[in-house]
């Protein structure tokens, strides 16, 4: 089986306008603007900051200058929420040509979508809603990651979904999916462990062996994230996407396990919903940050007793 | 490249049709969850689904929400989020930029049946929505109050002025402006003891959004300029209307106000 080398080696970013700044091994958060004050005010504000792409496609205004303060200072994370990527309708034109311009104006480090949708016809449902994971599905959704990859002129990181049904048609599970599309499109994936901890507590199947299943050495950005506990009709539990919290621990021991795998990856703490102020998102940052620390040395450390 | 599934049942099986069999229940009630999902290993999933039922109503209203703050403060938020929920299931938004939603939500709460008793909601919701609109609205210089100084005095009546991209004028029979300002404001709403009509002129000169309250007549003078009628003309149409309106002074606020980007004269 073949294996891509991905879009980094394909299209050579060619950037020279905006600072350059390295995400290799950082931990960042969330860029909410509530919180631009205190992050300038804050001596050591840490890692890089992720935006959602639609929040940035107005004209100008305060949006852009907030942005554009911390794309000054910091690598910038460019991560959008509504390209309907896995639905099945063609994408929509105007909506890809304001993702490729955005990326042209902020020449963002990292660049990530989803694996899911939300527009059917010209309604659009703001969610991230799931597809049956079949053969044809695979076929329509790589066409649709080539596109937007031909579009923007570099690699897209595509992120594993939460999901709380399991469609009867599918004939293949998420990873098997996942991997079939890197295989096709060269993309990157985005792995957000607790979208992983979700699905498996709430599709049945261990955490674990989605993980050992994954193709982690696509992984250019992880992130992680608060969720919410409810109820099925059989009143197991059914946990929720929330973003709305901070990080469950097990969703942290999931995340060391994969870092202690991989190597330092640039990993993100999202909260969407109920923000807190800066220190507290902060200090979450900082937690992650300390395991890509431990994680780097003991890394450089192997490889160093491997060549000698 | 397949083109979009333009008939709601699709035949089962065929590409794509499970968004068009997925769609139908996350904005209405009476459908049942689709027959397409379960839990796992055949478990029920009305409860599951219903989390992207409440996932897309939740949202949208909270988007509304967030976009007419005012508008929520007044009617307070049980009345408010039961009449974004007609509107959300009625004219659900059509970009995923959602701050391009809630253009059609004043005209629904003009018409909405519970909302009779303030005739000035629907124009106080569309200030808010005016405000959103000069607040991603592009940047550009305003033209400064000197600018007009540098136009020969016999060329004034001639001079046109370009609109700011962030300009807006909303004109009410009710003192929406008034009503807007109060409740957007973080202290406590006093009694509203005017009742004249007011028109508000909305502006975005740097990064803040300003709203001032136009003198009668003004709305008149300022609606004409921004639509690109030369200055004589314009003040001709509203001094018939408002023999003493102060023309300068209107002039002296809308570029104060930084409303507009340019002034042209002599074709």
């Amino acid at each position: 089986m073949s294996t891509s080398t991905g879009y980094g080696g394909r299209f050579a970013l060619v950037s020279q306008r905006l600072p350059k700044h390295g995400i290799v091994g950082l931990a960042g958060t969330s860029f909410k603007h509530q919180h631009l004050p205190a992050i300038l005010a804050d001596d050591a504000p840490g890692g890089f900051f992720e935006v959602h792409a639609e929040n940035y496609m107005g004209a100008g205004g305060a949006p852009h200058a907030a942005l554009a303060r911390i794309r000054e200072d910091f690598p910038v994370s460019l991560h959008g929420v509504c390209m309907s990527i896995g639905g099945p309708q063609p994408l929509d034109q105007t909506h890809l040509a304001r993702f490729k311009d955005l990326i042209e104006r902020y020449e963002p480090a990292l660049v990530s979508e989803h694996l899911a949708w939300s527009t059917h016809e010209t309604t659009f449902y703001n969610d991230l809603l799931p597809l049956p994971y079949t053969e044809a599905t695979a076929a329509r959704v790589a066409d649709h990651i080539d596109e937007v990859q031909e579009t923007i002129g570099r690699r897209l990181l595509l992120e594993n979904p939460s999901t709380y049904v399991t469609f009867r048609e599918s004939t293949m599970n998420e990873t098997a999916f996942i991997r079939e599309l890197v295989r096709r499109t060269g993309c990157g994936l985005l792995l957000d462990v607790n979208n992983v901890f979700v699905s498996a507590t709430n599709q049945g199947y261990s955490a674990l062996d989605y993980l050992g299943d994954f193709p982690l050495k696509h992984v250019g950005e992880i992130h992680l994230a608060g969720h919410a506990e409810q109820q099925d009709d059989e009143g197991e539990l059914l946990l929720i996407d929330s973003h709305n919290g901070p990080v469950a621990d097990a969703v942290w021991k999931l995340y060391e396990l994969v870092i202690a795998r991989t190597g330092p990856i640039p990993t993100l703490i999202e909260w969407d919903s109920a923000i807190p102020d800066w220190p507290v998102l902060k200090r979450e940052a900082t937690a992650a940050q300390r395991i890509l620390d431990r994680h780097a040395q003991v890394t450089s450390r192997e490889k160093f007793r491997a060549s000698a | 490249m397949q083109a979009p599934s333009r008939i709601p049942t699709a035949p089962v099986g065929a590409a794509g049709s499970y968004v068009a069999r997925f769609v139908p229940p996350l904005l209405d009630p009476e459908q049942q969850t689709p027959a397409l999902v379960s839990g796992p290993n055949g478990k029920a999933a009305v409860k599951r689904f219903n989390v992207y039922r409440n996932n897309v109503t939740v949202s949208l209203i909270e988007a509304l929400a967030a976009t007419f703050p005012a508008t929520e403060r007044i009617t307070g938020e049980t009345f408010f989020r039961a009449m974004a929920r007609f509107h959300v299931r009625e004219t659900p938004p059509t970009s995923p930029l959602l701050f391009e939603y809630g253009r059609d939500f004043p005209d629904f709460i003009a018409r909405y049946e519970y909302g009779q008793s303030m005739p000035w909601l629907a124009d106080v919701a569309r200030i808010e929505r005016a405000w959103l609109d000069a607040y991603h609205a592009a940047d550009r210089p305003a033209l400064t109050p000197d600018a007009l100084a540098a136009v020969p005095p016999n060329r004034l009546g001639d001079a046109v002025f370009e609109a700011h991209p962030a300009t807006r004028i909303v004109r009410s029979d009710y003192p929406a402006v008034t009503i807007f300002a109060v409740n957007r404001a973080s202290g406590p709403v006093d009694r509203i003891e005017t009742l004249a009509p007011e028109s508000a002129l909305i502006t975005r000169p740097e990064l803040e959004v300003a709203v001032r309250n136009l003198t009668p007549g003004a709305d008149i003078l300022l609606v004409r300029l921004l639509s690109g009628v030369p200055l004589a003309t314009a003040a001709t149409e509203a001094a018939s209307q408002y023999p003493s309106l102060d023309l300068a002074a209107v002039i002296a606020t809308a570029l104060e106000a930084g409303a507009f980007s340019a002034i042209h004269y002599g074709g």
